[in-house]
């Protein structure tokens, strides 16, 4: 157990390092909220409706926030599929590393990466005139949501790269497969001014428990009608990552198991 | 009695109607070098992959450094090193980086790591290069950062699988005298290799394998021998004379030359090369035969494998070929 814990510390700390010595990658993935605020806070923001009125950038950055987590998927996922495409996978399960290690390491940092990814997010959003309204309390029980979906999209993003294995396809899928959660979601538009059957998907978006979870906690406006899932949002907001992690998490081993078959 | 430090019996592995590996048996003494020998898909790659414990096998039993590689591969990892066919370093730390982190998980302590990962690298040559990443290393730098990457804790067996294809004769040469100085030092070591000449230049014993079998093993002299060895080959300016060239040759090789009458070649085994050559040129210039071309030509992988396995093996031709083109350039 010790020996489990010391050898994903390093492997986080290896993952870490990759973060240090090629920066690029971060960058990439700091300018796509960044441009997403940009764009939708102040190009088609002047024509976006809040339902039950407020401001529109104040209620757009809770949802770019969950948007920046799902993203995380593609740096996830790509990381993973370059470990193995490249045969470092190999050097490490020779060595007497525990097995758990390079999945642990890898979940660690991309928490680590995503703490930075929010702190930068959050300074964003202050200068473009957010802010959050119920304490510096529920503000962080917020950002904990926000962290929790992310381990359930690591979890993803890493059963994902061990299933298409080439890092290239896992690069080409990532992004049309999680755009249509942010599309279909709370984030950009109140699902009560989608049509009906579009609103109650995006009302059951994983994402949008989140989001609407996180408006609540920040004070935000946006607070999405009546139904179920946003009378509930709390809830799934904890429940969604929860599911997420206690399938894709094992799913994921199996996988990683069947390196040696 | 002698205890080996690889141990293969009847290793069976297969990939749905595919044998990878099928009663492959395979014994390596202390403190020598084992050659695998074979062409791409021939099994040596899987060998290696289920004796360094990554891969299960179906039928059969391995042992490695005195461990059952299945019940007990814990203590088979922290007894091995693996050098595979592609430099399996991280790409994006430093080459100091990756020793460090390979110590890490070597269990020596973070100190310990520090010490190993310079002693390595100054032996290595690679201090210069040490905070450089490892993807911007030569071929030759990153073959080297991988084998010192396998050295953390001086391993008891080194796996080499293919551990000079693709580098050019200068870094193949910095491999060849790292490894002897290893085996000196006491490490038994298992390398696969498509060359004929690697094995000859490194290895004790050499087994030969095709199609996921050993069909033949021995040392390199006696493998020599069964392959038929070297060669002389005579290209006549007449093919009218080919024939009678063969006659003359005969008794002198101890062999009957095969005939390719289209470019006028005959071709012959020969024992004593230099003797053989000598005295192939002076009794075909005696007979007044005209000779376009005389030369010696070493066994070639592709004549062990016709004349071991019956069969010309389709798969090593064209990676061989392209292994080759890899060294010149």
């Amino acid at each position: 157990m010790t020996t489990a814990i010391a050898d994903g510390w390093t492997m986080t700390r290896r993952n870490m390092t990759h973060v240090v010595r090629a920066p690029e990658e971060l960058i990439l993935y700091f300018s796509l909220p960044i441009m997403f605020v940009l764009v939708f806070g102040y190009v088609f923001g002047s024509g976006m409706q809040v339902a039950g009125g407020g401001d529109y950038r104040e209620f757009l950055l809770p949802g770019v926030f969950v948007m920046t987590m799902l993203y995380g998927l593609g740096a996830t996922a790509t990381g993973v599929a370059l470990d193995l495409s490249r045969g470092v996978v190999d050097r490490f399960r020779s060595t007497p590393m525990a097995r758990s290690a390079l999945m642990t390491g890898r979940s660690a940092a991309d928490l680590l990466r995503a703490l930075l990814e929010m702190s930068t997010l959050l300074v964003c959003g202050l200068l473009v005139g957010w802010q959050w309204r119920q304490g510096v309390g529920k503000a962080l029980l917020a950002v904990g949501l926000l962290l929790l979906l992310r381990i359930a999209i690591t979890w993803v993003g890493i059963y994902l790269a061990l299933l298409v294995r080439n890092p290239d396809t896992v690069g080409v899928i990532v992004f049309p497969a999680a755009f249509p959660f942010t599309a279909i979601s709370n984030v950009f538009v109140s699902p009560e001014l989608m049509p009906s059957v579009i609103g109650t998907i995006s009302e059951w978006n994983p994402l949008s428990a989140t989001v609407a979870a996180i408006r609540e906690l920040f004070g935000n406006p946006g607070l999405g009608g009546d139904s179920w899932p946003a009378e509930h949002a709390m809830l799934l907001a904890v429940l969604w990552p929860v599911l997420l992690i206690a399938t894709f998490a094992p799913l994921a081993v199996r996988r990683y198991q069947r390196l040696s078959r | 009695m002698t205890t080996f430090e690889v141990v293969a019996e009847g290793l069976g592995k297969r990939y749905g109607p595919t044998r990878a590996l099928d009663t492959f048996d395979l014994t390596v003494p202390p403190g020598t070098v084992h050659g695998l020998l074979g062409p791409n898909g021939a099994g040596k790659t899987t060998a290696v992959r289920i004796l360094t414990t990554l891969l299960r096998f179906d039928t059969g039993r391995a042992t490695v450094a005195g461990y059952d590689v299945l019940r007990r591969p814990d203590e088979v990892r922290a007894r091995i090193g693996l050098t595979g066919q592609y430099a399996a370093v991280d790409e994006i730390l430093s080459g100091r980086q990756n020793l460090e982190l390979f110590g890490r998980l070597f269990r020596l302590s973070r100190r310990e790591a520090r010490r190993r990962a310079a002693e390595l690298l100054e032996r290595f040559g690679l201090d210069e290069a040490a905070g450089r990443s490892a993807g911007e290393y030569s071929g030759g730098m990153r073959r080297r950062l991988d084998l010192a990457a396998s050295l953390i804790r001086t391993p008891r067996v080194l796996f080499l699988d293919e551990p000079t294809t693709g580098l050019d004769p200068r870094s193949r040469n910095q491999v060849w005298d790292l490894v002897r100085g290893l085996v000196a030092d006491g490490t038994t070591v298992l390398l696969t290799t498509q060359y004929l000449e690697e094995a000859d230049q490194l290895a004790d014993r050499i087994s030969v394998i095709d199609a996921g079998r050993v069909v033949a093993e021995g040392s390199p002299d006696q493998l020599k021998a069964m392959t038929g060895g070297d060669r002389i080959e005579v290209v006549v300016r007449d093919a009218a004379e080919l024939s009678r060239a063969a006659r003359l040759v005969a008794p002198l090789c101890g062999a009957e030359p095969e005939l390719d009458p289209e470019v006028r070649r005959l071709s012959v085994p020969v024992v004593d090369r230099v003797a053989g050559l000598v005295d192939v040129v002076r009794a075909l210039d005696d007979a007044g035969i005209a000779v376009e071309d005389i030369g010696l030509r070493r066994a070639t992988l592709d004549e062990a494998f016709l004349h071991l396995t019956g069969h010309r093996p389709d798969e090593a031709r064209e990676p061989v070929a392209a292994g080759r083109k890899a060294e010149v350039a």
